[in-house]
């Protein structure tokens, strides 16, 4: 998939810039392309500007500079109820003085659509998220989820080719939420909508999307599916905001190609994959996944570089044993082992060799 | 565990669960009752006892009972005597009670209840004792020559009534009834003053409440989106007048109103009217319905802008991605929300309004008097029984108001703040 604006894009965004109070830009310069049909998840920490670009392809907020335009249509000017663009919001937003079918009906009473094909679309949205039955309860009668689900059929009822969602499942407890995840994937593909996805769950973010923009400080950091994102961040920022990541502080040895040779601020030396670095002397931070350290030499691939740690404190998690470990002066790396059986029971105190593939090592910016 | 529930639940040590959960309540609940007992006594005192006082005044008047013994007991003595021509033992106990008043000093305690319901008996009775010392019988043409008044049927009928010391005479005067000879009938179409001043009341009242409400919306949803710092300071231009003596503010509207006044001159000024045509716009309805506005409209703005700052402003986005335009997001999605408001606001004013008696007093002239003010009127001419009995229907007919209300928008809707 390509990260390069395209001429086929169903939504894009073109050098947008956008600052509430004209002295800071909330969003800086921003280019997207998202083709039809797409899953993508715009993630990021809170006041990373992700939530803005939503609105602004809403039409809640206007873009201080730039163009952003849907199926090649410029619609800076146009006004939200005639963008057509379906809305998921974070509380609902259900109607609270009309039933779950009102709700359903509004889209499709100020489309002036008459009350047989009204009817036809509310049941068949109602089941398309499993609600048939509840179309004359309101919506404080229904749980969290059950709420959700209306949001949803009432964002899709009127048949937008276009799908916002703005953290939409932030307010439901984990097992509900990951149910919903799902849900929401299947409906993505069996309707063939575009959705655009806020979110800052990273999670969320990797087992939904298609693509994933990493927003932070007005920019996207990185635009990539969600395993290239995880097992390759570009930078330090995403590698330490996507997952959890071991940071190691050292400074370039030898450069060849991509691959680094880093010497750690102890003095060790570790192989690393060179992301972006430039020369040889730079400062670096490599980041390595928690999942990839091993600590049994049969698992490291020949001639790679070992470093000594101290097994500080085994945390049992039931599927995954994590052990923090003292590392090159650090004391919170952190090594994950599958709780197989046979696996070897390290004890606090012990001193072992931990090593890595040298492409799960990424020497990042510092 | 099903059947254990229908079964009396005990303790561990065998008490029933009841009982035990009471006992072990009770100290909460003395505690929380001496907490609020000042607060009960306050009530009591300042609130129940003297309206209760008010409508038992309003049923009951001992001024003629206590005064004429004698009369009082013939009436009972004979219910169904004929008033227009009463016997001559009713005469002679009534002159027996005459000459006893006029020692006892209690003419006017007696002639004030029988005043109620037939005008000029004061004078009447004043007159009358004054002579009764020295009539002779028969004492019906003697006390008819002292003032032929003594024979007409409606004095009989009003003292027969007035010697029972409940009557609900007093409510009659207040609906525009008027005891005359041949009973108690309804009064002329020019004669109805009070039924009049009920409904000019209810419509003025009405009138105010559409205005604040039309003033208020706009100020309270401004209150309710504008950023914190701006809607602080729009607050405090909202209760600033509210914190404001009454009087300064009824006087400031004198003062730009009246017909020598600010809002006048400049129409004169700017060439709107002629000096001669100046408006007349205070001491009539006009002054009275444009001050009460002004004074309730802080009741209006603040039930309305507690409803609708709690008001998400996801829903008018959500209508709005819906595809409807602002103004059916306004009228489907946000009005209907603010609706409680709406209801407590108006509700507020509309019962203020109607027992209002300041403003009117001050700026309603002869044409913008309200219901209160009569009260007060008949309350400063010691007419204490007709002004609760006017008060009672007034609180009557604002407890139907209510009743009505709870009906059709219902009481659990309510906010007010």
């Amino acid at each position: 998939m390509t990260v390069e604006p395209r001429n086929d894009a169903f939504v894009a965004f073109e050098h947008v810039q956008k600052s509430y109070d004209g002295v800071t830009l909330v969003v800086k310069d921003l280019n997207l392309s998202i083709a039809k049909g797409e899953f993508l998840t715009m993630l990021g920490p809170s006041g990373s500007g992700k939530t803005t670009c939503l609105m602004m392809l809403a039409g809640f907020e206007t873009a201080t500079n730039g163009e952003i335009k849907l199926d090649g249509v410029n619609i800076n000017q146009v006004p939200p109820h005639k963008r057509g663009i379906g809305m998921v919001f974070q509380n609902y937003a259900l109607f609270p003085h009309m039933t779950v079918g009102e709700n359903l009906a509004f889209p499709l009473e100020v489309r002036g659509m008459g009350k047989d094909e009204r009817e036809a679309k509310i049941k068949r949205a109602l089941d398309m998220v499993q609600m048939g039955a509840f179309a004359n309860r309101r919506p404080a009668q229904l749980s969290g989820g059950q709420q959700q689900r209306i949001a949803l059929a009432r964002a899709l009822v009127f048949d937008p080719k276009l799908v916002l969602m703005d953290e939409p499942l932030g307010a439901l407890d984990k097992q509900l939420r990951e149910h919903m995840q799902f849900e929401i994937k299947h409906l993505h593909e069996s309707l063939g909508i575009t959705v655009v996805y806020v979110t800052h769950d990273q999670g969320e973010a990797l087992t939904m999307s298609d693509r994933v923009a990493v927003f932070n400080d007005g920019r996207i950091q990185q635009l990539a599916p969600p395993a290239d994102l995880y097992e390759r961040p570009n930078n330090s920022f995403v590698a330490q905001f996507i997952g959890e990541n071991n940071k190691l502080l050292g400074t370039i040895e030898e450069l060849n190609g991509d691959k680094a040779l880093v010497r750690l601020a102890t003095g060790e030396l570790i192989d690393a994959t060179a992301v972006n670095v430039k020369e040889k002397g730079g400062k670096t931070l490599v980041s390595i996944r928690p999942e990839r350290v091993e600590f049994k030499p049969e698992m490291m691939p020949p001639g790679a570089h070992t470093i000594e740690a101290e097994v500080v404190e085994i945390i049992y998690m039931g599927d995954i044993l994590r052990a923090v470990l003292k590392v090159a002066g650090s004391d919170d790396f952190v090594m994950k082992m599958r709780n197989t059986l046979g696996q070897t029971k390290l004890t606090p105190g012990q001193k072992i060799k931990v090593g890595w593939h040298p492409q799960d090592a990424r020497a990042l910016d510092p | 565990m099903a059947e254990a529930t229908t079964e009396l639940l005990t303790t561990a040590d065998g008490r029933p669960l009841k009982a035990a959960l009471q006992a072990a309540q009770a100290r909460a609940k003395r505690r929380a009752f001496f907490l609020v007992l000042p607060l009960l006594l306050f009530v009591v005192l300042t609130f129940l006892i003297p309206i209760g006082y008010m409508l038992k005044r309003s049923f009951e008047h001992d001024g003629f009972v206590s005064s004429a013994p004698a009369l009082v007991a013939w009436f009972q003595a004979n219910p169904d005597f004929d008033p227009a021509n009463p016997p001559e033992e009713a005469y002679a106990a009534l002159v027996q009670d005459l000459a006893l008043m006029q020692v006892d000093k209690t003419t006017g305690i007696a002639g004030t209840r029988i005043n109620y319901s037939v005008p000029g008996t004061i004078s009447l009775f004043k007159k009358g004792a004054r002579e009764a010392k020295d009539l002779t019988p028969p004492f019906k043409e003697s006390l008819v020559a002292v003032d032929p008044d003594w024979g007409k049927p409606a004095l009989w009928r009003g003292m027969a009534s007035a010697s029972h010391i409940y009557t609900a005479e007093f409510y009659k005067v207040a609906s525009d009834f008027k005891l005359n000879d041949g009973g108690w009938e309804r009064g002329e179409d020019n004669e109805r003053i009070y039924l009049y001043l009920f409904a000019k009341t209810f419509l003025i009242s009405g009138i105010i409440t559409v205005l604040c409400l039309l003033l208020a919306f706009p100020v309270s949803h401004l209150l309710a989106t504008l950023p914190m710092a701006k809607s602080s300071l729009l607050m405090i231009l909202v209760l600033l007048p509210f914190w404001t003596s009454l009087l300064v503010r009824t006087t400031s509207w004198i003062a730009l109103l009246q017909e020598q006044g600010i809002v006048n001159d400049l129409l004169v000024a700017i060439g709107l009217i002629d000096n001669e045509g100046r408006l007349t716009m205070m001491y009539n309805m006009t002054g009275t319905i444009v001050a009460m506005t002004h004074v309730l409209l802080p009741f209006m703005i603040l039930p309305l802008y507690s409803v609708m700052r709690v008001i998400p402003p996801s829903y008018a986005r959500a209508a709005r991605s819906l595809g409807a335009t602002s103004w059916t997001t306004f009228r489907r999605v946000y009005l209907p929300q603010t609706l409680p408001g709406i209801a407590a606001g108006s509700l507020l004013v509309f019962i203020l309004a109607v027992g209002y008696y300041i403003t009117p007093a001050l700026v309603g002239g002869a044409d913008g008097q309200l219901i209160s003010n009569l009260i007060a009127f008949h309350m400063s001419k010691s007419n204490w029984s007709l002004a609760a009995a006017i008060a009672g229907m007034l609180l009557v007919s604002i407890l139907v108001l209510y009743w009505l209300y709870d009906r059709l928008v219902g009481i659990d809707r309510l906010k007010l703040g």
